[in-house]
């Protein structure tokens, strides 16, 4: 029985992260347990209500990505229909998850994980934030608001608001884009290219200051799970399932993502209100697997597009297998901006976006629709089953932060398996603990991150299981 | 008919004899709140928000059920009306689920207009979260209990303008809801004609076309005062 760390919600409702390090008598770090706790009451409420009704409630979920609540419910929406909706609708619902990849993206590398490259693990805590930013590095700063402003007027423009907007509904989308709005895009697109190109070779730089890091910080092997288009290109919208192991071989491909509890399962977890995803057939611990960008990038076999595809070259160069280690998410992060750029550019010119058809008209058609996409932070899964007139039976969601989980979890005790030596956690510890999350991305971060740092309390506990320390902070 | 004279908010005003207070309001351009009131059909005096104050009587009386006498002096915008219609509103919200931001009729509501016209900007009472369902039996509408406020504008149009009979009120004070027929599934009625009269009344999201979204539940109610004037005064070749 060893010692305990606890990282623990102290303000906020919406994510706080509650960590505990387990240390054994000679004060080494054993392992670490990272808590979600987190809201989870939409699942339950929502049942009784009308199935059209999920994509505006769920997109309340999150203030930070709507849009994929939005799209993965409107999707299982779409399978209760049992339509194939419109074609411009569904092109018209992947430029607004590409704006959304980029807006998430911007946010989570400029405003919430530049200021740790740049200002360094030993910045204070009073500074080493967006407003530190801001004072070290104006003109980046301004580029990475400017950049993530960009994917909110994409948004905007196709939902009428930037946040929670109400535009895809079972069936297809409410409205088109006008020329007006594709102009704004076009216009705006070559400041966001030069914004990504500078924010890579700021990667670059960061990567080389930080080997150390990017070596401890979540390296370890699992499997990869996101989506592939039918010839194994990136996809984030509308493809199909594929599973990669840390080797790069292929453990599963084109799964409908409707068939994904053949694949998954869920787990509770008695020290998290999260439900714990792994890979079916390996079983816990070793169905471990990550979504999200390092993700994406791991399972496919190009970007599709050929700027981020040079980069993508690059970054596979990295590891002769899977790229393992969770730093390099943000490399992967950054590859996805350029990609969801490019894709943009092309789908801003294509005529079909201004035909009036957008929305299927269909009853119940189907008992059971499970809607998914990919989310900035990972697959996103909606699972819905309604009575014949469409009232809710049950609903089951499944969230990139939830996939994430045991990643996290490992990623937290490795970080402190490293640095953290007997019942002492100096701020520079924290700060890497802290960030070794943050490559997640996970809702939590984002959601408190932006005005300060992550509110947390780390717990030391020691043999049997007494309380050494705890550390709070935020 | 005679018409008769009174005093409303200082201003001289002369009506029909046998018109409302609300009736000679309007005719004199004085706007009362109203939620229960439909035009085209008779009033109930369910909602409250049309209370006024009338001088010498010493309650608050509904201005759409009240008919005006000769002198009367009435008063639609005091102190105590404005706070007894936030409090109105405010326990309307906390009796059901009302849930704004994800309603059909988000933006086109008269109740959450009220409320926004009212400066009700939070609810003082507790909720009360009771547990009602949605019947959405029917293949064209549905009823969502949680947003019904019993105005039952929906029950008067489908016997008066419709005259079918489906909608009534079943059960009694707060926990009594509009039923169709002998309180069975809308689906299963044997009386509704599908006309979708209730619905263009219904002044929240209570009453909606099935397949709505949020925010998109846009009425027309001048359409039954319309039918109304049209039949009444028999606009229509037969
Ligand atoms: S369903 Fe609508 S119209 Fe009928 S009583 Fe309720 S709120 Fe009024
Ligand atoms: S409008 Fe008079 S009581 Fe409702």
């Amino acid at each position: 029985m060893g010692k305990r760390i606890v990282i623990d919600p102290v303000t906020r409702i919406e994510g706080h992260a509650k960590i505990s390090i387990f240390l054994d008598d000679a004060g080494h770090v054993t392992d670490a347990e990272f808590h979600v706790v987190e809201f989870r009451g939409f699942e339950k409420f929502c049942e009784g209500r009308p199935y059209g009704e999920m994509p505006s409630i769920t997109a309340r979920i999150c203030g930070i990505c709507p849009v994929s609540h939005l799209l993965a419910s409107a999707r299982a929406g779409d399978a209760i229909m049992a339509v194939a909706i419109p074609p411009a609708a569904d092109k018209l619902r992947r430029l607004m998850n590409l704006g959304q990849i980029v807006q998430s993206h911007a946010l989570s590398f400029f405003h919430l994980s530049a200021p740790d490259f740049i200002l360094g693990w030993n910045a204070p805590q009073a500074t080493r934030n967006v407003f530190g930013l801001i004072a070290a590095d104006p003109t980046l700063a301004r580029a990475g608001i400017r950049l993530r402003q960009f994917g909110q007027e994409i948004i905007e423009a196709l939902g009428g608001r930037k946040i929670h907007p109400a535009w895809a509904v079972p069936g297809g989308v409410r409205s088109g884009i006008t020329d007006q709005g594709r102009a704004r895009i076009r216009e705006r697109l070559p400041e966001a290219f030069a914004t990504a190109e500078s924010a890579l070779r700021l990667f670059w730089k960061a990567l080389d200051e930080n080997r150390e890091e990017a070596l401890i910080f979540g390296n370890f092997s699992s499997l990869f799970m996101g989506m592939v288009t039918a010839d194994g290109t990136w996809e984030h919208h509308g493809g199909n399932l594929r599973f990669v192991d840390s080797a790069g071989s292929v453990v599963a491909d084109q799964i409908d993502p409707a068939r994904y509890r053949d694949y998954i399962a869920e787990s509770v977890q008695e020290a998290s209100y999260l439900k714990t995803p792994y890979f079916k057939s390996l079983g816990l611990p070793n169905g471990i697997y990550r979504v999200g960008p390092l993700a994406r990038l791991n399972i496919c076999e190009r970007m599709g597009v050929p700027r981020a595809d040079a980069e993508y070259r690059a970054f596979r160069q990295m590891s002769r297998g899977s790229v393992t280690s969770s730093f390099l998410y943000h490399h992967a992060r950054l590859i996805e901006i350029l990609a969801a750029l490019e894709y943009i550019e092309r789908a801003i010119e294509d005529p079909e976006l201004s035909t009036k058809h957008l929305r299927a008209d269909a009853g119940v058609n189907a008992l059971r629709g499970v809607g998914a996409s990919e989310a900035p932070r990972g697959t996103l899964f909606h699972d819905y089953t309604v009575d014949p007139s469409g009232l809710l039976k049950s609903v089951n969601l499944i969230v990139a932060t939830g996939h994430n989980n045991l990643a996290m979890n490992r990623t937290v005790a490795q970080i402190a398996r490293h640095y953290v030596q007997g019942d002492d956690i100096p701020e520079a510890v924290l700060n890497r603990i802290e960030h070794g999350i943050r490559c997640y991305d996970p809702c939590l971060s984002c959601s408190t991150h932006a005005a300060g740092m992550m509110p947390m309390k780390v717990t030391l506990v020691g043999p049997g299981g007494r309380i050494l320390r705890e550390v709070t902070r935020g | 008919m005679a018409a008769k004279t009174l005093n409303i908010n200082g201003k001289q005003v002369s009506a029909d004899e046998g018109a409302t207070i609300l009736e000679a309001a309007i005719e004199a351009g004085i706007k009362i709140p109203t939620l229960c009131h439909l035009d085209g059909v008779y009033d109930a005096g369910a909602c409250r928000l049309c209370l006024v104050e009338v001088t010498g009587v010493n309650k608050l009386l509904s201005a759409c059920t009240t008919r005006i006498a000769e002198g009367m002096e009435v008063h639609t915008d005091t102190e105590q009306l404005r706070k007894y219609r936030r409090m109105t509103l405010e326990l309307l919200f906390a009796e059901r689920n009302h849930t704004c931001s994800a309603c059909v009729s988000n933006g086109h509501c008269e109740l959450q207009a009220l409320a926004w016209q009212n400066g009700m900007d939070h609810v003082r009472y507790d909720y009360c979260f009771p547990r009602w369902s949605v019947d959405a039996s029917h293949p064209r509408y549905g009823l969502d209990h949680n947003r019904c406020i019993l105005c039952t504008r929906c029950v008067r149009v489908c016997w008066h303008i419709e005259g079918a009979g489906t909608k009534n009120v079943a059960g009694r004070g707060a926990k009594s809801f509009i039923i169709d027929d002998l309180a069975q599934p809308w689906g299963d009625s044997e009386t509704c004609t599908s006309c979708g009269k209730c619905v263009i009344a219904c002044p929240t999201g209570a009453l909606f076309t099935r397949g709505s979204t949020v925010a998109e539940m846009e009425r027309d109610p001048s359409k039954l005062a319309f039918i109304v004037n049209a039949r009444e005064r028999k606009q229509w070749v037969v």
